[in-house]
C-alpha cells in the first residue's frame, strides 16, 4: 500500500481533511442508480418531464417528454441547459434525464433521418404554447412530407390570412421542430425565412425530404 | 425549487452516496437508501425554498432513510452485530478505494456517523450532533478520532507516518 494521502487532498480547506477525494464512487454505479430513480419516479407518478439527448445528421437533439407527450425539441444552439430551466418554469422542476419515455421518438427520428418515416405518430404535448401559436403549430403536421407551404398560405389555411407575421411568429417558436415541421413553411418569394434551428438546419431537412 | 431536480441529482448523487456508503455499508441497504432519499427529495422538490442549501437538506434526508433502512433491517434480517461482511465493493475497482471503505466500516459507530456527516456529508458538527446525538463538541472529537483512525491506517507502510495537521 503506498498511498500518499496527502498529495491527494487528504488535509483539505481550513485544516479539514478531505476524505471525499479518497472515497470515490464509481460513475457507473451512479449511472445505474439515476436509472433506477428515473424508473421509481416514473412508477410514483413524480416524473414530470423526461428528457434525453439523440444524435442527428442536424446535430444534437434534446428531446423532452411530459405524461401526455413529447413536449419539446431543442437545437443544440438553443442551450439544452437553458431549455431545461425554462420547462422548470413553465411546466415542474421535477425533471429527470430518463430515455426510455423517449424510446419511441428517438426510434422514430433516426427512421425519418434514414429516410425511411414520413410523420411521426407520438403523442404531442402544447403545453408550452398557447392562442393563435398553439393553433398554426397544431396546423403544420398537415403540410405533407416533402412539401412545402408559404407563411401566407398558412396563414390562409388556418383562417387568418392576415396574420402573416403571426404564423412567421409561431413557426420561429414552435416548441417541437422537426417532429412538428415548421420548416416545411417558407416565404412567399421563395426565400427559407427563419429556422430555430438555423437555416442549414431547415436547408437539410427540406433536402432530405426531397431526396427520399 | 424551480431549477431542474436533474440538477440536483448531478451536483449531489456522489455525495450522497458516499454518505450512504459510510452510515450503511457499501451494497443493498445503501443503494436503497440512495433511492429513497432521492424519491423524497423529487417530490418535495417544487416546495422546497429557494435558499435552501441542497446538499446539507439531502444528508438530512439520506440520515432518516438510512434509519427507516436499518430499522427495517433489524426487523426482517438475521441478527448481527455488524455490518454485512461481503457489503458490495465488485463496482468499486480501485483496490486502494476498497480497503479504505473498510477502514471506514471498521470506524466505531459514533466516529463512522461523524465522519460520515461532517467530513463526507459537509454538515457542521452541530447539525451532525442534532442527528446522531451528544454534544458538538463530541461529536467534533469523534469525527477528528475516526480521521485520525484512517489517516495511520493509510499511513501504514506508507512514508507519511504523522505529518501534521
Amino acid at each position: 500500500m503506498n498511498i500518499i494521502i496527502d498529495d491527494v487532498g487528504w488535509d483539505g480547506e481550513a485544516g479539514e481533511p478531505d476524505v471525499t477525494a479518497l472515497l470515490p464512487v464509481p460513475e457507473t454505479h451512479l449511472a445505474a442508480l439515476h436509472t433506477r430513480l428515473a424508473q421509481a419516479a416514473s412508477d410514483s407518478d413524480l416524473l414530470d418531464v423526461a428528457y434525453r439527448t439523440v444524435t442527428t445528421p442536424v446535430g444534437e437533439l434534446l428531446l423532452a417528454a411530459t405524461e401526455r407527450g413529447l413536449v419539446r425539441v431543442a437545437y443544440e444552439r438553443e442551450g439544452f441547459d437553458q431549455v431545461l430551466d425554462t420547462l422548470a418554469a413553465k411546466i415542474s422542476p421535477r425533471i429527470l434525464a430518463a430515455p426510455k419515455r423517449l424510446d419511441t421518438v428517438a426510434r422514430e427520428l433516426e427512421e425519418y433521418f434514414a429516410g425511411t418515416r414520413r410523420a411521426f405518430d407520438v403523442p404531442l404535448d402544447y403545453a408550452l404554447s398557447a392562442g393563435f401559436r398553439q393553433t398554426v403549430q397544431h396546423y403544420l403536421p398537415r403540410i405533407g412530407y416533402g412539401h412545402t407551404l408559404t407563411y401566407k398560405q398558412v396563414a390562409e389555411q388556418v383562417g387568418n390570412p392576415k396574420a402573416v407575421r403571426a404564423v412567421g411568429t409561431a413557426c420561429a417558436t414552435n416548441p417541437l421542430p422537426v417532429v412538428v415541421p415548421c420548416h416545411r413553411v417558407l416565404r412567399t418569394d421563395g426565400g427559407l425565412g427563419g429556422y430555430i434551428g438555423g437555416l442549414d438546419a431547415k436547408t437539410s431537412l427540406l433536402a432530405l425530404e426531397k431526396a427520399a | 425549487m424551480r431549477a431542474p431536480f436533474e440538477q440536483a441529482v448531478e451536483r449531489h448523487g456522489a455525495t450522497v452516496l458516499r454518505v450512504c456508503h459510510a452510515v450503511l455499508g457499501p451494497g443493498p441497504d445503501a443503494d436503497d437508501a440512495w433511492s429513497e432519499t432521492f424519491l423524497a427529495a423529487l417530490r418535495a422538490w417544487p416546495g422546497l425554498d429557494e435558499d435552501t442549501n441542497v446538499q446539507a437538506w439531502l444528508v438530512r434526508v439520506a440520515h432518516r432513510k438510512a434509519i427507516d433502512i436499518t430499522r427495517a433491517r433489524a426487523r426482517h434480517a438475521i441478527p448481527t452485530d455488524e455490518l454485512p461482511e461481503q457489503a458490495s465493493t465488485a463496482d468499486i475497482p480501485d483496490a486502494e478505494a476498497v480497503e479504505l471503505w473498510g477502514a471506514v466500516r471498521s470506524l466505531p459507530e459514533r466516529q463512522r456517523l461523524a465522519v460520515a456527516y461532517h467530513y463526507l456529508g459537509g454538515l457542521p458538527h452541530t447539525e451532525v450532533a442534532e442527528l446522531i446525538g451528544g454534544t458538538p463538541e463530541a461529536v467534533r472529537r469523534a469525527a477528528a478520532d475516526g480521521v485520525r483512525t484512517l489517516r495511520k491506517r493509510y499511513h501504514a507502510g506508507g512514508t507519511q507516518e504523522g505529518a501534521p495537521r
